[in-house]
């Protein structure tokens, strides 16, 4: 096994660990937080702050780099080491970060127009790449920054400033485009569930690799009540899919409880729980090293919020490329010994004039 | 037969032949052989972008040119005084080069009716009147070759190939060049392949024995090793030179090397050969795109990495963006160019200095950046480390502009010592540098206004950097329009701060009144065509701009101290525009824009006009 392999499931290990306990405080910047009053920002950015204590890591050692748009405001915000970077190359200058400092945690905070429009490609090849970052990508499903351009999440035919007769193109699912990207590690949450908010974030830090978080996030200015239905306490676990690793994915109440099996087509379908026994439900394997039932999974939102699952969808070791970098130059040193200047200078044919 | 044995003081050689007849390779190992015997020398490969054009066309024709002497030379030479030409395409796509007397080596195997129709030839010429003032040595190199050949296993088209180890083994003897170290590179070359490697060395040395006995050499020559400098020297191509001067930097630095690159003609070289030297700490990053290698290099020096990306002037114009980044975060970062002919795609493999006002401009905002410009391959190696000093120290990216022709090129070079190198290292900000144990990420140096720099991983000075305009010393977010004034006259001022040397007049008698003045890559054909002028008694200067951004204090004064400053350029005017726009002085422009170094003939007919007019 090499030391890449040891590292699985220890994302943060080469990361030096606080000296004693901290607080939510800790993390708070000075800087006076500028969001629009009730943008679900506020929730994840307190959701952030109170989690970060828990991972023990020394706090100089925590990075956030962003790019831009609300969301890549978010480290101004925390008392770490932050970079608010360009639209879209985050995860690009974050790559550079991470590949060279393996001693750092390293997060993305980025949104469905930076990371999956203007910064896509950056983002796919973050993914099958494997550097040792974790991705949030806040999906509010609109351009809040720029004042309320549909997103290449927002549904088709939106009315916005851009699109007054609708918008024409077919959305991106962040999650199924990442796990198309190779990604090792994707998940779901949303900004109003505190607990399972930090639920994804600790996996997510604990995995070696880039790990991706969608976020659904309330823009309430430009895309108000995109995810109501996941909150609404009348409706929301009629919806909810839970995703729940070695537990069979039925969600729901009384009537309409209903439950996930694979379907004839090779994807998968949701049916009454009424209806099937309970040795044809789905148990939820967020390891398979086969990706394609994540992947169907990550389908049963489309058409129309109907149902969403939520939750990780997939979480598998991998070696993470700053780790196989890191080892590539210690098996160049084992074998050549540390470069030496003088000998490089004078390596090839070289002649002497007295 | 002994043959006769002239003196010659220098030859310039052209190989040329079909993209797959291994012309570089020929071209690199006669370098080889003709550095090791001491003469100084300057080559000017010559290629398609095209991997493999339609073989025995023009644009298939690939060339590698080689001016050795005896003394100190400055260029690749103007006209070759011998030509190789493997096949008909190849002595059509040169001889407008070649002037009347020059040797031509035709391989009249190629000189087939189909070959000469695919270039237009209705006779051949090498069996008609048309080569008459040259002279022509009609070579049957396939057939000697595979005749050479005959009982080695290998394929007929394996003993076709060999043919250029043929030629380079007829030419080494004509010019006798020592030869066991081609032999021994062919044994490692094909290590894996002995009976190909036994092959080419048999064809190298039937080509060696060919010029010995055949009567259509009557003449070997000798080009007496040159008197350089004392020293230990190598030969070394510009993309080496730049490649093992980042390195340097990193090891004077004591910063770890960050490369991140995307591919690209003509500056890909740089990413092979960095990647080849992991034990040094060098990390290569083959990014997914121009901006993301940018970008990564960023990231990198963001966490106290020596950043560098590499690219040519398609990959500068999407990297702007990030480069802007860079200025306004005032972190250190390498940005090398190596120009080639544009606009857009342009023609990749053929060399310009068209980039420059892109790399001084090509931003949105008030965004300065250093720009320093190598002037010969091997003082490529010099300027990645001046480019290093002045990006570390002043926490700025900066710009280095190689060309085609620098990357490609190569020179001998004196190999420095090490001890010799300047000392760059980076003194990292631990402590808090405001009241209360605050620390301000801009406040700066006050002698060179230099931010300080503080890395991930230092405990209490945790702080935030990014795009939007900084509040003066405390880097918070400001949109404050005076805080902003000042932000911009200060990133100004701390480059136009930046202690570059003064320029160097070369002024034998000091009494010149024309200034030809250079930037760059064109060096060796001004400086050559100088001493060409010299040489008739006539009078002028020299000077050549390394630093383009700033430029040295006392340009003004010394552009100003001649009546007449000549500027060649290989552009239409990009430096000449900067110098009139800031000194009012109406240089003088000289621009061509072929794709080609200029020659020193050609310059010094220009100069001798220019001093003509006075
Ligand atoms: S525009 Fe929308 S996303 Fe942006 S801060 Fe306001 S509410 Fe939040």
């Amino acid at each position: 096994m090499s030391s890449s392999e040891s590292l699985n499931g220890k994302g943060l290990a080469l990361v030096p660990r606080a000296d004693g306990p901290q607080t939510m405080k800790d993390f708070k910047s000075d800087q006076e937080v500028r969001w629009c009053p009730g943008c679900g920002d506020y929730a994840i950015l307190a959701a952030v702050q109170s989690f970060l204590p828990e991972l023990g890591l020394r706090r100089e050692n925590t990075v956030f780099v962003s790019g831009i748009g609300c969301s890549s405001r978010f480290p101004y915000y925390l008392n770490t080491y932050g970079f608010h970077s360009i639209h879209g190359r985050a995860p690009a200058i974050a790559t550079g970060l991470a590949a060279s400092r393996p001693d750092l945690s390293v997060w993305v905070v980025t949104g469905d127009g930076d990371g999956l429009s203007i910064g896509g490609n950056h983002l796919i090849h973050a993914l099958r790449r494997n550097v040792n970052l974790n991705i949030l990508l806040f999906n509010n499903r609109i351009y809040g920054l720029t004042k309320g351009q549909y997103s290449p999440t927002s549904e088709i035919g939106k009315i916005t400033k851009s699109t007054p007769m609708g918008s024409l193109d077919k959305p991106f699912n962040p999650i199924s485009l990442a796990l198309g990207a190779e990604a090792g590690f994707v998940a779901r949450t949303i900004d109003s569930d505190r607990k399972h908010l930090q639920g994804v974030l600790r996996e997510a830090a604990a995995h070696r690799g880039t790990s991706l978080v969608e976020i659904y996030q309330n823009c309430n200015i430009f895309n108000d009540n995109a995810f109501e239905a996941l909150k609404d306490p009348a409706v929301r676990d009629d919806i909810t899919v839970k995703l729940e690793h070695g537990r069979p994915i039925v969600f729901g109440t009384g009537e309409n409880e209903k439950a996930v099996r694979l379907s004839p087509y090779g994807g998968v379908e949701v049916v009454r729980r009424s209806e099937v026994a309970d040795s044809e439900i789905l148990v939820h394997d967020m390891h398979s090293p086969d990706p394609s039932l994540a992947f169907a999974l990550s389908r049963l939102d489309d058409p129309a919020f109907e149902h969403v699952p939520i939750g990780i969808f997939r979480s598998i070791d991998r070696p993470a490329y700053d780790q196989l970098m890191a080892e590539q130059l210690e098996a160049a040193t084992a074998e050549k010994g540390e470069g030496r200047l003088d000998a490089l200078l004078h390596g090839g044919d070289t002649w002497r004039i007295a | 037969m002994t043959k006769q044995v002239q003196q010659l003081d220098r030859v310039i050689i052209r190989f040329a032949g079909d993209s797959g007849d291994g012309m570089q390779l020929t071209g690199d190992r006669f370098t080889a052989e003709t550095a090791q015997f001491g003469n100084d020398l300057s080559t000017l490969p010559n290629f398609p972008a095209e991997i493999r054009a339609p073989a025995g066309t023009l644009p298939g024709v690939s060339s590698f040119q080689l001016h050795f002497a005896d003394h100190d030379i400055l260029t690749p030479g103007d006209a070759p005084n011998v030509l190789v030409a493997m096949n008909p395409a190849a002595l059509k796509a040169n001889l407008g080069d070649l002037p009347r007397g020059a040797d031509i080596i035709a391989n009249t195997d190629e000189f087939t009716k189909r070959n000469l129709q695919k270039v237009g030839y209705a006779a051949n010429p090498l069996e008609d009147e048309s080569l008459a003032e040259w002279r022509v040595h009609a070579v049957p190199l396939t057939s000697l070759t595979v005749g050479a050949l005959e009982g080695f296993e290998i394929s007929k088209k394996d003993a076709e190939r060999a043919k250029n180890m043929f030629a380079l083994g007829l030419l080494s003897w004509l010019y006798n060049r020592p030869t066991d170290a081609t032999v021994k590179f062919l044994e490692v070359k094909f290590a894996k392949k002995p009976d190909i490697a036994k092959a080419n060395v048999a064809a190298f040395q039937a080509g060696w024995n060919y010029g010995e006995t055949t009567e259509s050499f009557s003449v070997s020559y000798e080009i007496k090793p040159a008197r350089l400098a004392p020293g230990v020297y190598r030969n070394i191509s510009g993309n080496q030179a730049l490649a093992y001067g980042l390195i340097a930097a990193s090891v004077q630095s004591g910063l770890p090397l960050f490369l991140g690159s995307y591919p690209i003609t003509p500056a890909s070289d740089i990413l092979h050969e960095l990647s080849k030297h992991k034990r040094f700490g060098v990390r290569t990053f083959q990014a997914e795109d121009e901006i993301a290698g940018v970008g990564a290099a960023l990231g990198a020096a963001f966490g106290g990495a020596l950043g560098v990306t590499t690219t040519s002037g398609p990959g500068v114009a999407l990297k702007a963006e990030t480069v802007g980044l860079a200025v306004t975060t005032e972190l250190p970062l390498i940005v090398v160019d190596v120009q080639r002919a544009g606009p857009s795609t342009g023609m990749p493999t053929k060399t310009e200095q068209t980039d420059l006002l892109m790399a001084l401009y090509g931003r949105n905002g008030e965004s300065p950046v250093p720009v320093v410009a190598p002037a010969t391959p091997s003082d490529c190696f010099h300027a990645a480390i001046e480019a290093a000093r002045i990006a570390l120290k002043y926490r700025t990216p900066v710009m280095l502009l190689s060309d085609g022709y620098l990357a490609n090129g190569s020179e001998p070079w004196r190999v420095p010592e090490v001890d010799d190198l300047p000392d760059i290292s980076v003194d990292f900000t631990t402590e808090p540098n405001g009241d209360d144990g605050a620390y301000l990420p801009f406040k700066r140096d006050p002698e060179t206004l230099a931010r300080p720099w503080a890395v991930p991983g230092t405990a209490g000075l945790e702080h935030r950097i990014g795009g939007i305009e900084k509040a003066d010393g405390t880097g918070n977010i400001s949109y404050d329009p005076d805080n902003h004034d000042k932000m911009v006259r200060l990133r100004q001022a701390k480059i136009d701060g930046i202690d570059v040397p003064d320029l160097e007049v070369d002024d034998p008698d000091g009494d010149a009144r024309v200034l030809v003045l250079g930037w760059g890559s064109t060096y060796g054909p001004i400086a050559a065509a100088v001493r060409r002028v010299r040489k008739t008694g006539a009078k002028v200067a020299q000077t050549h701009l390394r630093h383009l951004n700033p430029l040295p204090a006392n340009t003004g004064d010394v552009l100003r101290s001649y009546d007449k400053v000549l500027l060649p350029e290989i552009n239409l005017g990009q430096l000449a525009l900067l110098l009139r726009a800031r000194y009012l002085i109406d240089v003088i422009g000289y621009n061509r824009v072929r794709g080609l170094p200029f020659k020193a003939e050609e310059l010094a007919a220009v100069i001798q006009d220019v001093i003509d007019s006075e």
